[in-house]
């Protein structure tokens, strides 16, 4: 074995290992690109096939080229150099000091953002930067709530968007029936969606793990299925639209007397309620954010996260496991249904389709790929994705594809997550160090 | 009637527990005396984890009570009790044969995590706390001490902000019992609390459970194999030998019973003298 | 009672469907202990194999019987072939080097590489859906004699037969080798301990890749099932499809095969009889919450192992 090993020389290894390659994504491409089926338009609804074989080429010969390379230069060499992407962070993912000054400097760059965007681009060119703003701190308020129920808690939830749709679907219903604004419904959303929270997790919290998971994610289908259906009361596949819009402490964000903009004797413009919007959400997802850092360090929090570790011991301590899981599940569900109605009022229109498992899934992969119970991770997730995402609108088509590849990639470079190291809660030194993620269990309910 | 059988702070009365067709603890009855260290000794596979896993709520028996004896005078029946009841309200702490630390908190938190139920009164089921209403600071320094005052009692005071998993064995497993006296228990049920210690560290583990019942007031059960521990420091032993108690007295008593010489030796009762003799014990 | 019949048969039939793909869930979770989110999309590739195979080699209703029984099951054959590459490449990008790391790490791969395939076969093929005319018709009409239409008449289409009877040699092939051959030794011994399961030289990452490729393969010919029972395929058809087998396997007992033949027979019946019965539109809700409902008292599932927990 050893020799016939040394006998290869190192290019006729790498060119068997390339052809393989080469072979194996021959199999992959012959059907699904070398030929589309297609519907003849026309009468009968034919099906015809569209040869494309010239791609099929091009994809085998771009792996076998790749490989050859990879392995003559990298994965067959003993002295290969250290490949990649991993050179470039430090190892173990960002240390204590780099994600504080990190944490400071992506807070003022927050605060400021719309009023340097509207320096520099004015206030039509920022707009749709604004409006991805909004976007990406939606995600990571998202992301805070998921992060309570999963990061700390160990509480793998897949069908967290219920909540999302619960919050906005509240607010939507509540405006629409009773009128209330948008300051009393967000309340009351958030108050809904932490219910449905404790409705759906009394049950099923005595379940492990991937149990709860695809229990979750069924209740987040079945959430959607009856939003699609109660045609009477949500509106069915149309949704509800004409959802008001938020006030500014009683100011509306209209045009002439008595609007935000004659208050303040500015000029009217559109742009004031995207700033306000903005401004919104970010305090939100602040709030999140504070109560989540708050409650860490109060005997819930760290409840939450001995329950991740190691649940038996929790109960031998004298902790009422279920309340604390119910706890941890609600308080997540509630910043959910508030993410949920600051949703419906900024479209001012919410069908179920904004609220699928795709939903969850991307919500819950921000949490991952952060480094779970990382707040900083799930904002740098954020922008990562939903930013990335959305710098890509050209490519239409390539988009989610890419995405999914890039949820793969991230994951495989960096299975801890982006930010691997939990900051203990308590300390009595002053320079406690953060505990790397190879400890911190994940939870197993 | 021995001293353990006035007012014990644990009566096992008939404690039966099958699984399936094993009968893993069968018709067990004994007294854990108040202020005592009780030992629960056995060969391997006796049920004496089980007797602990009925004790704790972990299992729930078959048959029998098990009834605590609180110094203020409340009785708790544990076998209709919830696991994590006992702790909080019969005030009964245990430690596993297996460690069970939180691996990924630091030592600190994992003795916060043992003040729970105080804290979270204390911080008004965390509303009050959340709001920087009530004690809850104060509680919460109070807390910090109290952990302090174990670190220091458990020489683990150094390490006090190291994750719980990098601890050595010996260390993790000082660190499991003073994780169980945060609860402040009236009855500390310790599962091999010296397996896998070397002789210095046996001692010092000797030390802190005499001064636990001393100082404290707790009494003691554990569970050992490690005759020298038991013989040293227990005011009372119980044996049991596949499920079923086998002897029940003074260390000096239990040592000398044929039945558990027969039990340990693996020989039938009447064998006992002949093989003490061929292997010289005698 | 003939309309309860004919929602008897048809509801074995999806359940069978649900069956084949529950497997590939069941034997995943068993030998690695994940949800491979992913093998909902394999089925559906691999149901777009089948149609384009059909479509090249010009398969259609008017085709000789004989002939288009050779040809189908060469389509069977190919389609197993080219979907297990598919199942085993997912695995080797996006499972393998996540072994031995935690446990969400390769839930989010498989809901990546999830995302990845649908897009893919939509970016490939094109997102309208694909409609294919029926290849096989026909079928028995079973009756209780009386003739004049008082008495019941429940149709049994050639199908349907066909489905169910593939299922069933199918799954007694996979009951054979997980049970008999060294293949499924290796694989029994993976599931309860890899780390010691590779001391003792089984190879574990193959006996891994096989798990894979055998479920995607299965996969197919749940797709190729779907295409003809059906007559049409998109790329999304994966996603509810993969939901509700899963849902089986779990209702079954996850790691069981016969759970996940159950399961399947169990939520295909569901749907079917609770659309034949109450509403279309709520047929999922009832999935689900028969799912939920049974995982609350049985929360080892209907066939599954109690999983002990030993303090
Ligand atoms: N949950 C369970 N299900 C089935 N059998 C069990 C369970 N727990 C314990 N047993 C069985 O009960 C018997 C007693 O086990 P137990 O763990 O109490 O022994 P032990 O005296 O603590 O032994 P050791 O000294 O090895 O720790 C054993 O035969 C064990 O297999
Ligand atoms: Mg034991």
């Amino acid at each position: 074995m050893m020799q016939a090993r040394q006998r290869d020389s190192l290019f006729v290894a790498s060119v068997k290992d390339s052809l393989g390659g080469a072979l194996v994504a021959f199999a992959l491409a012959c059907v699904m690109v070398g030929l589309k089926v297609d519907v003849a338009s026309g009468r009968g609804a034919e099906l015809f096939l569209e040869h494309r074989w010239l791609a099929v080429a091009i994809a085998v010969a771009l792996v076998f080229v790749v490989r050859l390379g990879m392995n003559m230069f990298f994965w067959k060499r003993e002295d290969a150099p250290s490949l990649g992407l991993s050179g470039f962070l430090p190892k173990g993912g960002l240390g204590d000091g780099s994600t504080n000054l990190l944490k400071y400097g992506m807070l003022v760059l927050a605060v400021a953002l719309p009023f340097a965007l509207m320096y520099y681009l004015g206030s039509r060119g920022s707009r749709q930067y604004i409006d991805l703003a909004i976007l990406v701190l939606t995600y990571v308020m998202l992301g805070w709530g998921l992060n309570i129920v999963v990061g700390l808690a160990g509480l793998l939830d897949l069908g967290y968007v219920a909540f999302y749709a619960v919050g906005a679907y509240s607010y939507a219903l509540l405006a629409h029936y009773f009128g209330f604004s948008f300051w009393i419904c967000l309340p009351l959303a958030g108050i809904l969606a932490a219910f449905w929270g404790i409705i759906l997790g009394f049950p099923v919290l005595r379940l492990r793990g991937d149990y709860l998971a695809i229990v979750t994610l069924a209740f987040g289908e079945i959430i959607r299925v009856v939003l699609l259906n109660w045609y009477e009361f949500t509106g069915g596949p149309d949704g509800l639209s004409g959802i008001p819009r938020p006030s500014f402490f009683g100011l509306e964000f209209t045009r002439g007397e008595g609007g935000f903009a004659d208050f303040f004797g500015l000029k009217y413009n559109s742009i004031h309620r995207i700033i306000f919007l903005y401004y919104l959400i970010f305090i939100m997802a602040m709030f999140t954010n504070f109560v989540t850092m708050r409650l860490r360090r109060m005997p819930i929090g760290r409840a939450w996260e001995a329950l991740r570790e190691d649940e038996i011991a929790c109960r031998a301590l004298g902790i009422n496991t279920t309340n604390t899981k119910l706890t941890a599940f609600a308080l997540g569900a509630m910043f959910g249904g508030f993410a949920g109605s600051f949703f419906a009022t900024r479209q001012g229109f919410i069908s179920p389709e904004s609220f699928t498992f795709l939903e969850s899934a991307i919500i819950l992969a921000i949490v991952v790929l952060g480094g779970l119970g990382s707040q900083v991770g799930v904002v740098i997730a954020s922008i990562v994705m939903i930013g990335g995402f959305e710098m890509f609108r050209e490519f239409e088509e390539y988009r989610m594809l890419v995405f999914g590849i890039i949820m793969v990639v991230i994951m495989v470079w960096k299975p801890r997550g982006l930010v691997s190291s939990r900051t203990p809660s308590v300390a009595l030194s002053k320079n406690a160090k953060g505990i790397s993620a190879d400890l911190v269990q994940e939870g197993h309910g | 009637m021995s001293t353990w059988d006035n007012n014990p702070v644990l009566k096992v009365e008939h404690l039966t527990m099958r699984f399936g067709g094993l009968t893993a603890v069968g018709d067990l009855s004994f007294n854990v005396g108040r202020g005592d260290i009780t030992a629960l000794i056995g060969p391997n596979g006796a049920g004496k984890t089980t007797v602990f896993n009925c004790i704790t709520g972990f299992y729930k028996p078959t048959e029998g009570r098990l009834v605590m004896n609180r110094s203020s005078g409340d009785k708790h029946l544990l076998e209709r009790m919830a696991d994590f009841k006992i702790t909080a309200d019969a005030k009964v702490a245990r430690t596993f044969q297996n460690i069970r630390l939180f691996g990924g908190m630091t030592i600190l938190e994992n003795l916060m995590v043992a003040q729970h139920n105080p804290l979270m009164v204390a911080s008004n089921w965390t509303i009050g706390g959340l709001l920087g209403l009530g004690g809850y600071k104060k509680s919460n320094v109070e807390a910090i001490e109290t952990a302090k005052y174990w670190l220091e009692r458990t020489d683990l005071i150094d390490r006090a902000d190291v994750p719980a998993a990098d601890l050595c064995y010996g260390d993790q497993r000082r660190l499991e019992i003073a994780r169980a006296m945060c609860t402040g228990p009236e009855l500390l049920c310790l599962d091999e609390p010296a397996a896998g210690l070397n002789p210095k560290e046996s001692l010092e583990l000797n030390t802190l459970l005499q001064f636990i019942r001393k100082e404290h007031g707790t009494s003691v059960l554990l569970i050992e194999h490690d005759m020298s521990v038991v013989m040293e420091i227990s005011d009372h032993v119980v044996v049991l030998d596949y499920g079923v108690k086998i002897s029940d007295g003074t260390p000096e008593f239990v040592k000398n019973d044929p039945h558990v010489i027969a039990a340990y030796l693996g020989v039938e009762d009447d064998e006992v003298e002949q093989v003490e003799e061929e292997v010289g014990i005698v | 009672m003939d309309y309860f019949l004919q929602q008897l048969i048809n509801g074995v039939t999806l359940g069978s469907i649900y069956g084949l793909i529950a497997i590939g869930y069941t034997m995943v979770y068993g030998i690695i202990g994940m949800i491979n989110f992913a093998h909902g999309d394999i089925f559906m590739v691999g149901s777009f194999i089948s149609l384009i195979l059909i479509v090249a080699l010009g398969i259609t209703a008017a085709t000789p019987v004989l002939l288009l029984i050779l040809a189908l099951a060469l389509v069977l054959v190919v389609a197993m072939a080219l979907t297990a590459v598919w199942g085993w490449t997912v695995e080797r990008v996006a499972y393998r080097p996540l072994r031995g790391s935690f446990r969400l790490a390769p839930l989010i791969t498989a809901i990546g590489a999830s995302i990845a395939l649908q897009n893919f076969v939509q970016v490939s093929q094109g997102a309208k859906n694909k409609p294919l005319q029926p290849l096989i018709s026909g079928d028995f009409q079973l009756t209780d004699g009386g003739a004049d239409g008082s008495g019941f008449i429940v149709n049994l289409s050639y199908m349907q037969i066909l489905i169910v009877v593939t299922t069933v040699v199918l799954m007694a092939g996979f009951t054979y080798i997980i049970n008999k051959t060294s293949l499924g030794r290796s694989q029994r011994a993976c599931e309860q301990d890899r780390k010691m399961a590779a001391l003792l030289g089984v190879n574990v990452d193959r006996t891994i890749s096989l798990t894979f490729v055998m479920g995607a393969s299965l996969a197919a010919v749940a797709g190729l099932m779907f295409l003809l029972y059906y007559g049409v395929v998109d790329f999304y058809i994966g996603f509810l499809a993969g939901v509700k087998a899963f849902t089986a396997a779990v209702l079954g007992g996850i790691g069981s095969l016969p759970g996940a033949m159950l399961g399947g027979l169990l939520i295909g019946l569901i749907e079917t009889f609770w659309s034949g019965y109450f509403s279309v539109e709520y047929k999922d809700v009832a999935a689900f919450s028969i799912l939920a409902i049974v995982l609350i008292f049985m929360p080892e599932g209907l066939l599954g192992q109690p999983e002990v927990e030993k303090v």
